[in-house]
């Protein structure tokens, strides 16, 4: 049978990974296409960040934010982590046929002001417009570049790290699953989409050297990201779940649906590794942020299961976080 | 406070002493599932066994059930609306995730209410929604049934494969391959039928059982209270979860449930054919059985080489044991159903034991 194209592979997990590694690498070069959430790059002395990002979400207005928001963000987002400023990004869109004027010049007008609060210009862009059919109403693309003051990826991690998350966990993915399923009882989610440059900033420029990672834990959660850095290593990543900033809401939908919110989508929320002598201070810093009020150390590097994300539950108990294959679909009953 | 009382719980779990192995059979497959993700199997004592049982509705669905709906899918073409975790079962040759790709329309719903205000939303298309699911679904399919009804919506219909869950654990009993010394029963399954109807496990067949929730404490004190029942000799059933299971049951859902279905015989994967214990849908509502709306004759259904889904829903391995399990079944490439369903046991164990 020929193979075919399934949800997912565009969903974060390991099938993505593996289709990244066997079929885009392969062919472009491994040297040459970087894993990061960015391509960092130097040219004439001066080394930069570069990223791109396509956005496609049903529906694309939603409680906190539209799509708009998203490519934005995203973008900025994936910028900030590599230790970036961001500085310009690019705007192209594939319209369907028959798309609502009003919608678009709501959706840019959402750019253009998330990208004046995240200091950045919107400086060039494509239109495409495509037969009734062949694309679901709007996509977007949006590609980033950024300065590179200060490195901070590519630290080796080590036993005894912690790990911080700047705050509440899986609001994004369980907002827009909550309304793509019409739950009634959804009342309260919200998105939190958001540009963490700023706040990323002010914790690279008190502690330029105690981040060893730093990453958006978009697609695939906050459990995916963390597979990632241990997968292949010597050390495990334990997390405490009383530690774990949930809000209520989100936890309530997520016990009904049977989704982890450690594999939620997060749109305005970073996790970053740091020497442990100076965890607490930066959850200080970023908790003086907006965008960090709910900021947590909630689980360490060490060696127990290594390879392996693990989780210490509220009774003590442990279970591994396994890399998931692709996204999670609400259970039957 | 429940902090407190789930720490002194642990602790009571981790410090049991058996004298001898004790195994409990979980019916549920969300008990299953929560057994691992609160961590609670983490603190058993080794000669503490849980066998996992057949209660995950989409692992014990059988194949000719899908080769029927993709069957259908293909001569008639309905949009096939269904719950998430059924899309990427295997069937005899396929799966619906399978004939989406290769363009079949399938879509994703929350609850039958939802596909069918799809097919009322678009008259033009026949919307068929896939039925499967215990007691706790039964309800809310009837009640979609009786309301396609009301509306006088034609363009709907539901494919039967629900299944009872009593019958399958009497005929494990009947069988009595597996050696179990008591039961945590489903929570959710008994809201709706009551505790009643499991008193004929410890009446007949001299089991203890426990009625239980789904929070970290109620696993622990489930467990405990069994293991207690078990020592003891006490066969009598224990209803700890009566802040939502009272003992007769919800007779509204009973009711509306046998409104419009009515027990027969039905094949579970991996046990055969049990009596009485699936439900098909009575005359008075055919026109909206997609079986009968649909006429087709699929081709015998084959059952993957090597998959011992089978043997594991009667509790006889453990995924472990599976040949399969983990080298050429995952969940990225699911052979059995067990390794679909979020609430399957193979992968729960992948999901959140691999590695241990």
């Amino acid at each position: 049978m020929t193979k075919k194209i399934l949800p997912g592979h565009g969903s974060g997990g390991k099938l993505m990974n593996e289709m990244i590694d066997t079929i885009i690498r392969k062919r472009f070069g491994a040297d040459n296409v970087q894993l990061d959430d960015s391509a960092v790059l130097s040219m004439a002395g001066v080394r930069f960040a570069f990223t791109t990002d396509t956005f496609t979400i049903t529906p694309f207005f939603f409680p906190g934010g539209d799509i708009g928001t998203l490519a934005v963000n995203g973008t900025v987002n994936d910028l900030s982590v590599m230790g970036a400023k961001p500085l310009f990004i690019s705007c192209a869109l594939v319209l369907e046929e028959g798309f609502d004027f009003a919608d678009l010049e709501k959706i840019l007008d959402s750019m253009k002001s998330e990208a004046d609060k995240a200091d950045v210009r919107i400086v060039t862009g494509d239109t495409k417009v495509v037969p009734n059919g062949a694309a679901d109403k709007i996509f977007i693309n949006t590609s980033g570049i950024g300065i590179i003051e200060r490195s901070i990826q590519r630290r080796e991690i080590k036993p005894g790290d912690r790990i911080i998350v700047s705050g509440t966990i899986g609001d994004h993915g369980m907002a827009v699953m909550a309304i793509r399923n019409n739950l009634s009882f959804s009342g309260g989610l919200t998105s939190d989409c958001a540009h963490l440059n700023h706040m990323i900033r002010a914790v690279i420029e008190r502690f330029p050297e105690s981040i060893r990672f730093m990453r958006d834990p978009t697609r695939g959660g906050v459990a995916s990201v963390l597979n990632e850095i241990v997968k292949g290593k010597k050390i495990s990543v334990k997390l405490n779940e009383d530690a774990l900033p949930v809000r209520d809401e989100v936890k309530g939908v997520c016990d009904i649906l049977g989704i982890d919110p450690l594999y939620a989508a997060n749109e305005g929320k970073v996790v970053i590794i740091t020497r442990p002598d100076d965890a607490e201070d930066i959850v200080n810093i970023l908790k003086s942020t907006a965008e960090g009020r709910e900021a947590a150390v909630i689980g360490e590097i060490n060696e127990e299961f290594p390879g392996k994300a693990y989780i210490e539950t509220a009774v003590g108990g442990r279970r591994i976080l396994p890399l998931l294959t692709e996204e999670q679909l609400p259970r039957i009953c | 406070m429940g902090n407190d009382l789930n720490k002194k719980l642990a602790e009571r779990l981790k410090g049991l002493r058996l004298n001898r192995e004790i195994r409990i059979m979980e019916v549920c497959g969300t008990h299953t599932t929560e057994f691992f993700r609160t961590g609670v199997k983490d603190l058993f004592p080794r000669n503490l066994i849980l066998v996992d049982g057949p209660g995950c509705p989409v692992c014990v669905t059988p194949n000719e059930y899908l080769d029927r709906a993709i069957e259908i899918g293909k001569q008639y073409r309905p949009i096939i609306a269904t719950f998430g975790d059924m899309i990427k079962v295997p069937s005899s040759t396929s799966s619906l995730v399978k004939e989406k790709a290769k363009g079949m329309d399938i879509r994703i719903v929350y609850s039958p209410m939802n596909a069918l205000e799809f097919a009322e939303a678009n008259p033009g298309a026949e919307v068929m929604f896939l039925s499967v699911g215990f007691e706790t679904t039964a309800p809310a399919e009837a009640a979609t049934v009786l309301e396609a009804k009301r509306r006088n919506i034609k363009n709907f219909s539901i494919l039967p494969g629900n299944k009872l869950t009593p019958p399958a654990v009497e005929a494990l009993l009947v069988a009595g391959e597996v050696k179990i010394d008591g039961f945590i029963l489903p929570g959710h399954v008994s809201a709706v039928i009551g505790t009643v109807a499991w008193r004929f496990i410890s009446g007949r067949y001299g089991k203890p059982c426990v009625v239980a929730g789904f929070d970290a404490s109620d696993l622990m004190m489930g467990m405990l209270t069994l293991v207690d029942l078990i020592q003891k000799n006490k066969n009598i059933t224990v209803n700890q979860y009566s802040r939502v299971v009272r003992e007769e049951g919800n007779r509204t859902a009973v009711e509306l449930l046998y409104q419009v279905f009515t027990a027969s015989d039905s094949r579970w994967r991996g046990i055969g054919v049990i009596p009485g214990s699936g439900l098909a849908i009575r005359n008075e509502y055919a026109d909206f059985d997609a079986a009968q709306k649909f006429p087709v004759t699929p081709p015998a259904p084959e059952e993957a080489k090597g998959c011992r889904c089978g043997e594991l829903l009667r509790g006889l391995i453990t995924p472990p044991q599976c040949g399969l399990y983990g080298k050429a079944c995952t969940p990225e490439e699911p052979v059995g159903p067990c390794m679909v369903s979020m609430e399957g046991p193979c992968a729960a164990y992948y999901k959140y034991w691999s590695g241990r």
